[in-house]
């Protein structure tokens, strides 16, 4: 346990950190403006290298490369959208569908179940190796830090424009979109695209950081993103407000979650044992709020109660009807949600 | 400007739970008609403005608006013509989105949704302007999320957002049910507001007896999924509760029996 170990540590963890907030953002984009729990980004995570490391060996330039990558994810969103929205698959099922054949797929994209760069035959965006050694305009940090910020930025562009506001409204209360006039169909299939294509860049980021695309590097990579998005709600909710300053949360929240992993691994726990830790960790996040609508509340007075006692009798059925809790109505507002596709 | 022929909804067919919604429902709109829909429990008014909204589509028959045929149409893009006040509050608008930005979307109702900013400054200046009108001191919290609105605030905004755009049609569901009696008069006032200010179509489904006597042009009730009576001009002017609980129990044969409507 020396200190200097895990000190050393720290800055690839920053990286690592710092590229999974990029994939991270795209699970927001499904799992909170959305409100889909989107599980096709396993399969993406490795897609996006795989396809950035193939075209890097058959001699592209790395930025073409990771903007095939991201294409490549684009494909994958339109497919978990078209099951989804158009074969009418819960969306679940639609994402693990997706994951399922993306296996496959990244079997046939590689040849193999994995390919390697050599750092020193390629020029690469980023490296493990580029780390300290590096002037700061050609440290990984730093750039994966502009493209963070570049991103948020266009992200935060694009959802103030016409089109992502009624891409917010479909997530939000689809009924209330589908009367404005807003195709929720078409907007969830864009949504999905959107998210893996910033997944899948992501992706094609962090193959260049190690070296390689495994066919397996995108597993739990769904609970990995949803872990960012908890950590940064939880810790910075509360002062980041604004659209912008809550997806860079979602970057620091994952930052956090690799340094947080990296303490742990130096603690020496049983690596073996770490996705079973995260999960958890997950787990017991997702059911605070949970916990605290069935435990914690206090009973909601609806408004103006008592103060019709001196209205006409006439009244009297009005009462009854708006005698229903707040509660009660957002739970039918609930119902409502998840039950539209079964009726 | 609203037609609609013969049109028949069965829900759940083939199973226990076959409920035949509308059996065989007509209704033609004018121009600026101000119709208030009454009816029991189960009598098919929800179903009828749900049908005309697309929420899904009729087994049979057809609906026009404004001599278009919107039949087949699904609900987006019936949206174009429409504007609608739901039952629950929380459905007509998005809490998580600021009230300015709500007012955004509505106005963009029917168009296409392009890369162009989501809000304007001019369209900031008109809605605070709209809110004003409202008398609820929305006016002063433009970009607060719609979910820290009380539900009469929320309804009021609703009206709001279904008639930013002039709708060819606009269907109320029962809009006020959910408000204590003082909220949903507010909302009743501000509805007869718009209604007569813009010469709305209209079709406002209630419980209340006495509100569809005092409101609109024209009163249909609805039993069985069928429109029983249709009253409207001097006759409508001078009807009371009496006389139209006496007209249900002739034309049905049965006692009415729905309390709220009765006490209403």
């Amino acid at each position: 346990m020396n200190i200097s170990t895990l000190i050393n540590a720290l800055p690839g963890a920053c990286a690592q950190g710092l590229i999974w907030g990029i994939m991270a953002i795209g699970v927001y984009i499904t799992y909170r403006i959305l409100d889909i729990a989107d599980l096709s980004v396993d399969g993406t995570m490795a897609t996006g290298g795989a396809v950035c490391i193939m075209m890097l060996m058959s001699g592209h330039n790395i930025w073409v490369s990771m903007l095939a990558a991201a294409g490549a994810g684009m494909l994958a969103g339109l497919v978990t959208g078209i099951l989804h929205t158009f074969m009418g698959i819960p969306a679940i099922l639609a994402g693990i569908l997706t994951q399922l054949s993306l296996y496959s797929i990244n079997l046939k994209i590689m040849g193999k179940s994995n390919q390697a760069v050599n750092v020193n035959n390629y020029d690469l965006l980023v490296s493990l190796r580029y780390i300290r050694t590096m002037p700061l305009w050609k440290n990984t940090i730093f750039i994966v830090i502009v493209l963070t910020v570049l991103l948020i930025a266009i992200l935060y562009w694009f959802f103030g424009t016409e089109f992502g506001a009624s891409l917010r409204a479909t997530g939000c209360n689809p009924n209330m979109s589908r009367a404005q006039g807003i195709n929720t169909d078409f907007n969830k299939v864009i949504g999905l695209m959107l998210s893996n294509a910033l997944v899948a860049f992501s992706s094609a980021l962090f193959a260049q950081y190690q070296g390689f695309a495994d066919v397996n590097m995108g597993r739990g990579a769904i609970v990995i993103g949803l872990a960012a998005v908890i950590i940064g709600e939880a810790i910075f909710g509360k002062i980041f407000r604004n659209f912008a300053l809550s997806l860079l949360a979602v970057s620091f929240g994952a930052i956090i979650y690799y340094v947080v992993l990296q303490v742990v691994i130096w603690m020496g726990i049983d690596t073996d044992l770490l996705k079973l830790l995260s999960a958890s960790v997950v787990a017991v996040f997702l059911g605070i709020p949970y916990w605290k609508g069935k435990y914690f509340t206090k009973p909601v007075h609806p408004e103006g109660r008592g103060t019709s006692v001196s209205s006409a009798p006439a009244s009297s059925t009005d009462n009854a009807s708006s005698g229903r809790p707040e509660a009660l109505n957002t739970s039918a507002q609930n119902e409502e949600k998840g039950g539209r596709r079964n009726a | 400007m609203l037609d609609i022929r013969n049109i028949y909804k069965t829900f759940n067919p083939g199973t226990i739970n076959e409920k035949t919604a509308l059996n065989g429902v007509s209704l033609s709109l004018e121009d600026g008609e101000f119709v208030t829909v009454i009816g029991g429990n189960g009598a098919g008014k929800s179903t009828l403005l749900n049908a005309v909204a697309g929420t899904w589509l009729v087994d049979e028959g057809q609906i026009l608006i404004d001599g278009n045929d919107v039949t087949k149409l699904p609900e987006y893009k019936r949206a174009r013509y429409l504007g609608r006040v739901f039952q629950d509050p929380m459905t007509g608008t998005a809490a998580t989105m600021e009230i300015q930005e709500n007012l955004a979307l509505a106005e963009r109702r029917g168009r296409v949704r392009s890369l162009r900013p989501g809000i304007t400054r001019q369209e900031r200046a008109e809605y605070k302007e709209l809110l004003t009108m409202l008398g609820l001191g929305l006016e002063t919290r433009m970009t607060a999320k719609v979910g820290l609105l009380s539900g009469g605030q929320r309804q009021a905004l609703t009206l709001l957002m279904a008639t930013l755009q002039r709708p060819k049609l606009l269907l109320l569901d029962e809009h006020t049910a959910a408000l204590d009696p003082k909220t949903a008069a507010k909302v009743l006032e501000i509805t007869e507001l718009i209604v007569t200010r813009d010469h709305l179509t209209t079709l406002m489904i209630t419980h209340n007896m006495r509100d569809a006597i005092a409101h609109g042009n024209r009163l249909i009730m609805m039993n069985e999924g069928k429109i029983i009576i249709d009253i409207s001009g001097e006759a409508k002017k001078r009807l009371t509760v009496k006389d139209l609980l006496d007209q249900f129990e002739r034309v049905s044969g049965e006692q009415f029996s729905n309390d709220s409507a009765l006490l209403g």
